[in-house]
């Protein structure tokens, strides 16, 4: 019987890996992937707990179609500025990006 | 079932204004037809106030309220919005950025912390954080041929979005703790491990939109390349927002839980006052020192959030508005400068201000004298407050370390003062005076200096939110 | 004139100000310097008013709210003034001195090309001093203090295009803060302590003694920051580095600011909140006074090897100062008022002499330099001697009756603060004759053309001459003493040594000795070698080596271990060890910002990590 704590693990994993992506990744896109990880480890847990604590209103169902539209929009914008800032500073290596620091 | 959707009427005006600029803007072509539609922006922040002024209470199913907070503070972020209006023109139309976007950007980030402060519901406070963070990013890069702009957007961007994520997944975990988003359930539960947890995490987003030590370290770097009407806007709406939902969520809704986030608030103030004006201390870059400033203020902003009570709820409502005028006029004297075809932003820039223009100087040491709380400016009643606050509050040694940072931060700002006083002027250094600049520069200024003269109706206006609390 | 005329003691220098501040370059020299002075008259006249329907209407304080200021909760404080015999004495000193003052700079500063802004800051400091002397209540007050500091941060660094007077600005304003700093946190503790910042208050809950809380452990708190914030603002030991150097200001501005009012502001806050530190127990006998005496005598001794008349003079000033602070730490509250309106006197007209010598003689002022002035400044000549006799305390001269009653009161109390206060007045009238004699007598130095200053200047000191003469008699002992029947009610009765006791014939005997053994040493304008003593005394008995050594050096050195990579330069060598320190921790803070978006979000990471830490062992 797959239960509540194996969504949360998993999630917690996804999590985990969206984390060591955003810390690790150079490529400012990579990095923005490993965000949307994060984002949808969440996702993983408002289904799981929708099904296991709030069944009759599934405000977690919501939750979880909202954040992906955000999250889309999000990637739009974010991408956007990726690639303006590709076009100016012609990198997307984010440990190159240090003009401004002290 | 119906929905009662007059209570968002100033939501929504400023929202359709904000369309309207992004689609006039197509359709325009010189720059007078975008003045007009500047003005209309302004008339729709105008009338957004005015709706704000006469709403009363009121709410949007269970997802939103309008009460003493919100309105407070929606009309702070209103008037910091016309603010950053009318700062930006004179800029945008000298440096070339002249686009309606700018103004549509504004208007959505201020709908965005609007909703912020409102909202009763975590993942509606996550939407509204959205609304206020996206445009700023893009506002931040606005200056397209910019190296440093580019730079200070991608990285707002990409730590903004990292800390949101961390917000939502906080978000997550208090509904898995307790059923559901809203505030209503969580100002009786109980703090239970996972329910702490996902409270952290949305105080870590939240503490990463005001600036808030150790999640402030993009602060310095943005502001510093962002264009300076930009800053002047953000760096004071993102902390309303940010504040003002701290606010609602722990001392007004969590009251029970104080024990537990009582410490965590106060260190992280105790944190961000001494880091943020140590830090300040050695700037020479006037936008990275203001910015640092602007980190430090958060600090002194957590002490009332910290204090949990009344008082502490109140002053940091009035602090929040004293900053808006002071903080915004700071950014706003670096809007009339000019060195060698970009910002002038260096603190040697500013020398021999006085002798081109005593008005712009003057202005520059009273919000100077109000960032470091000197009386009689609105910075020194506003810390006083808070101070008393955490003393109410039974935080003496955190108003200690507030006294104390701001006996350090002294040397930053005099210094910046100094300069401007100090001739002759820089070669290479312009001044560019501006009308509509002047204007907000002018409003800001006798702000700033009345509510530290005069402050007792400011102080009555914030004081009726404290009757919140429970 | 009542009460409800205190207002305008305030609004009429302000209004110079703002006036000669927003139109000074139409008005015209003329123009600016009548604004300024009248402005400053036209108080000094309506505190004199006020200041006889007090004596009419008894000493109980009359309080004039203007509105209110700062509410929190049950704590409310109002923008209000104060009238009673403590705020009428300095309101009359502030006034009077400073009018006199004002005059003297219209000759002083007749050629500078700032003249209108020398005029604006000089208003607003009148101003805002009589905030300070006038607030109802501590907030009040502390705006007061604020804008003093800041207005004699402007002064002193006045001729900012040179740097030794810009640093001495800085240097003022950094140290001041310092003190500052404990000031608003014993403001705090004595909200915290009696939930009001009302002087009347204060005085009516700490009235006999303290009752209930009489030595509470608060209230010793809260008087010592207090005390803390006094010796910033008054320049007592550890604190005095910076009175020095603020010397680099225009000479009128030391005399006003660094000598009569400004200064005092710390006597002044202790004898205002006279029944908090009776109450707080032993902290007037074991801190105040010690602090006062070990002051006293120190800037005294230093006084006597420097060269620049006018480091002399800002020495003597502490020196005297520290008197005041002895007075107050043995009970004689009313003595030590009672000196710091003679020094006012005395300390102005020594300043102006000084300042002549210099107008005279474009800007020399090493003793070194100086001499035979007596033949070519006979109305300077006359004004040092009288000012440097009073400091001296030879009678009848108006120093004579106040350091007389500070030595009685301190002789009833303390009699180790007793000895010290003698051997200090030895040495007063030994570095006063010594600079009498070093600029006016023996050989001339310099051109035959110094003569005396033009009337502007030598009114003023004319004046001052009258007042530092016969000035002591509002005080003195036998005579009908109208400072004493203004001051007895707030400090209470204390008593005087009959004249002619074996007491005044001593502390007379003492000062005459002073003044001779000055005379002896340096006749011929010699300098007599004090060895190695001499030595540590000329370095200020290395107090500021020490803070060097003790401060800035294992703060360089600790911030050389945490801050390698960033350049040591650039930073203000002049600003106060500790700030030194701040800013050497600065730069490490600094380090940690790298640029690095990772490196950001590991910091926002770890920030979250260390909170949840907090809630797992919690």
């Amino acid at each position: 019987m797959i239960g509540l704590s194996h969504y949360l693990v998993l999630s917690s994993l996804l999590f985990g890996l969206g984390l060591y992506g955003v810390l690790t990744r150079r490529n400012a896109v990579a990095i923005l992937m490993g965000i949307e990880l994060m984002l949808n480890a969440a996702n993983v847990n408002f289904v799981a707990f929708t099904r296991f604590v709030d069944p009759t209103f599934v405000r977690g169902h919501v939750a979880a179609l909202i954040v992906i539209t955000l999250a889309a929009c999000e990637a739009v914008v974010g991408l956007a500025l990726v690639i303006n800032a590709y076009r100016h500073l012609e990198t997307v290596n984010v440990d190159q990006v240090d003009l401004m620091k002290g | 079932m119906t929905v009662d959707l007059r209570p968002l009427a100033p939501e929504v005006v400023v929202a359709a204004a904000a369309l309207l600029a992004l689609l006039a803007d197509v359709f325009t072509r010189t720059s007078r037809a975008r003045a007009v539609w500047w003005l209309v922006a302004l008339v729709a922040l105008g009338w957004a106030a005015g709706a704000v002024w006469t709403a009363g209470e009121g709410a949007f199913g269970v997802l939103y309220a309008r009460d003493g907070l919100a309105n407070a503070l929606q009309l702070v972020g209103l008037a910091v919005a016309a603010g950053g209006m009318l700062l930006a023109r004179d800029y945008l139309a000298r440096v070339g950025l002249d686009r309606g976007e700018y103004y549509a950007l504004v208007l959505l980030s201020t709908v965005g912390a609007m909703l912020m402060v409102a909202s009763q519901d975590l993942l509606f406070l996550f939407v509204a954080l959205e609304t206020l963070s996206v445009p700023l990013y893009v506002l931040a890069g606005f200056a397209r041929d910019s190296h440093r702009s580019q730079e200070a957007s991608l990285k707002y961007f990409l730590l903004g979005s990292f800390a949101s994520a961390l917000l939502l997944y906080g978000v997550a975990l208090v509904y898995g703790a307790t059923g559901s988003t809203g505030l209503a359930r969580l100002a009786g539960a109980e703090g239970s491990f996972p329910l702490l947890v996902g409270l952290g995490l949305v105080v870590v987003g939240l503490g990463f939109k005001a600036a808030v030590v150790p999640f402030h370290a993009w602060a310095p770097d943005v502001y510093e390349g962002a264009p300076v009407p930009a800053v002047a806007f953000m760096s004071v709406l993102a902390k309303v927002g940010a504040v003002g939902a701290l606010v609602r969520l722990l001392p007004l809704t969590l009251p029970h839980l104080l024990p537990a986030w009582q410490p965590l608030l106060a260190a992280l103030s105790a944190a961000t006052m001494v880091v943020g004006n140590l830090a300040a201390l050695r700037q020479t870059n006037l936008k990275r020192m203001l910015a640092y400033s602007s980190v430090s203020h958060a600090g002194y902003l957590l002490v009332g959030v910290a204090a949990g009570n009344g008082t502490g709820v109140w002053s940091a409502v009035y602090y929040l508005a004293a900053y808006a005028a002071m903080n915004l006029g700071a950014f706003g004297v670096l809007t009339f400068l000019e060195r060698a075809g970009v910002e002038a932003d260096e603190v040697e820039d500013l020398r021999g201000l006085a002798d081109r223009s005593p008005a712009l100087a003057a202005a520059f040491a009273v919000f100077m004298a109000s960032l470091t709380g000197l009386p009689p400016t609105a910075g020194f009643v506003g810390k006083f407050y808070l101070f008393m606050a955490a003393l109410q509050g039974g935080l003496l040694w955190l108003a200690v370390v507030g006294v104390i940072t701001s006996v350090v931060s002294v040397a930053y700002y005099l210094r910046a003062a100094y300069a401007a006083y100090l001739g002759p002027g820089r070669a290479g250094v312009r001044l560019h005076p501006g009308p509509w600049a002047g204007v907000g520069l002018g409003v800001s200024a006798a702000a700033t200096l009345l509510f530290g003269v005069l402050p007792g109706p400011l102080t009555t206006w914030a004081q009726r939110v404290a009757a919140l609390l429970r | 004139m009542d009460a409800r005329a205190v207002p305008w003691i305030v609004a009429l220098p302000l209004a110079g100000a703002v006036a000669n501040g927003l139109w000074g370059g139409r008005l015209g020299r003329r123009g600016v310097s009548l604004v300024a002075c009248l402005a400053v008259l036209a108080a000094f006249l309506v505190s004199a008013g006020a200041a006889r329907d007090l004596a009419a209407a008894g000493p109980s304080p009359q309080v004039v709210r203007l509105f209110d200021w700062v509410a929190v909760g049950e704590f409310r404080a109002s923008a209000a003034l104060q009238w009673d015999p403590l705020s009428a004495l300095l309101a009359l000193v502030v006034t009077g001195v400073g009018f006199l003052i004002h005059v003297y700079s219209v000759g002083y500063m007749a050629d500078d090309p700032d003249y209108s802004r020398y005029f604006t800051y000089l208003n607003l400091f009148v101003a805002s001093m009589l905030v300070l002397v006038l607030g109802a209540n501590l907030l009040v007050l502390f705006v007061g203090w604020e804008l003093v500091g800041l207005c004699s941060y402007l002064l002193i660094g006045f001729w900012f295009e040179r740097p030794a007077a810009a640093a001495a600005g800085r240097k003022a304003f950094v140290v001041n803060r310092l003190g500052d700093a404990a000031f608003v946190l014993g403001i705090l503790s004595v909200w915290a302590l009696l939930g009001t910042l009302e002087f009347r208050e204060i005085w009516r809950l700490l009235g006999d003694g303290g009752g209930a809380l009489r030595g509470h452990p608060g209230l010793v708190a809260a008087s010592l920051l207090l005390f803390a914030g006094a010796t910033g603002k008054s320049a007592q030991l550890p604190l005095y580095v910076w009175l020095p150097d603020a010397m680099e200001g225009p000479t009128p501005v030391s005399a006003l600011i660094h000598a009569a009012t400004m200064v005092t502001a710390g006597v002044f806050l202790v004898g205002r909140l006279w029944p908090l530190f009776e109450a707080a127990g032993p902290v007037l006998g074991a801190v105040v006074a010690p602090v006062g005496a070990a002051t006293a005598l120190f800037a005294a001794t230093v006084a006597v090897t420097q060269y620049d008349l006018k480091r002399v003079l800002a020495y003597s000033t502490i020196s005297q100062l520290g008197y005041m602070f002895l007075a107050l730490g043995v009970g004689g509250g009313g003595a030590a008022f009672f000196h710091l309106t003679t020094h006012a006197f005395f300390k102005a007209l020594l300043f102006l002499a000084a300042g002549s010598v210099m107008h005279a003689l474009h800007g020399q002022i090493d003793l070194r330099h100086l001499g035979g002035l007596r033949r070519y400044m006979p109305l300077t000549f006359l004004g040092f001697v009288v000012g440097a006799l009073s400091l001296a305390g030879i009678p009848p001269l108006s120093g004579f009756w106040s350091k007389e009653e500070i030595l009685h009161a301190a002789r009833a109390h303390a009699v180790g603060v007793w000895a010290v206060a003698l051997v200090t007045s030895f040495v007063t009238a030994y570095y006063a004759t010594r600079a009498a004699v070093l600029a006016f007598f023996g050989e001339a130095h310099q051109p035959a053309h110094a003569h005396d200053p033009p009337p502007a200047m030598a009114w003023p000191m004319a004046g001052l001459v009258v007042l530092s003469a016969v000035g002591g008699f509002v005080g003195a002992g036998w005579a009908a003493a109208p400072l004493h029947a203004l001051l007895q009610p707030v400090f209470g009765e204390h008593g005087k040594a009959a004249a002619g006791s074996g007491e005044v014939v001593l502390a007379v005997s003492v000062a005459v000795a002073g003044v001779l053994a000055g005379w002896w040493a340096h006749r011929g304008r010699r300098e007599p070698d004090l060895g190695p003593v001499g030595r540590v005394l000329a370095a200020g008995w290395g107090v500021e080596a020490l803070y060097d050594r003790a401060l800035v050096r294992p703060a360089k050195a600790f911030s050389r271990l945490l801050a390698e990579r960033v350049d040591a330069g650039g930073i203000d060598r002049t600003a106060s060890a500790l700030a030194e320190a701040v800013v050497r921790a600065a730069s490490a803070v600094r380090t940690w910002q790298t640029g690095n978006v990772r490196q950001y979000a590991a910091g926002v990471l770890a920030g979250a990590v260390v909170l949840f830490a907090y809630w797992v062992l919690r």
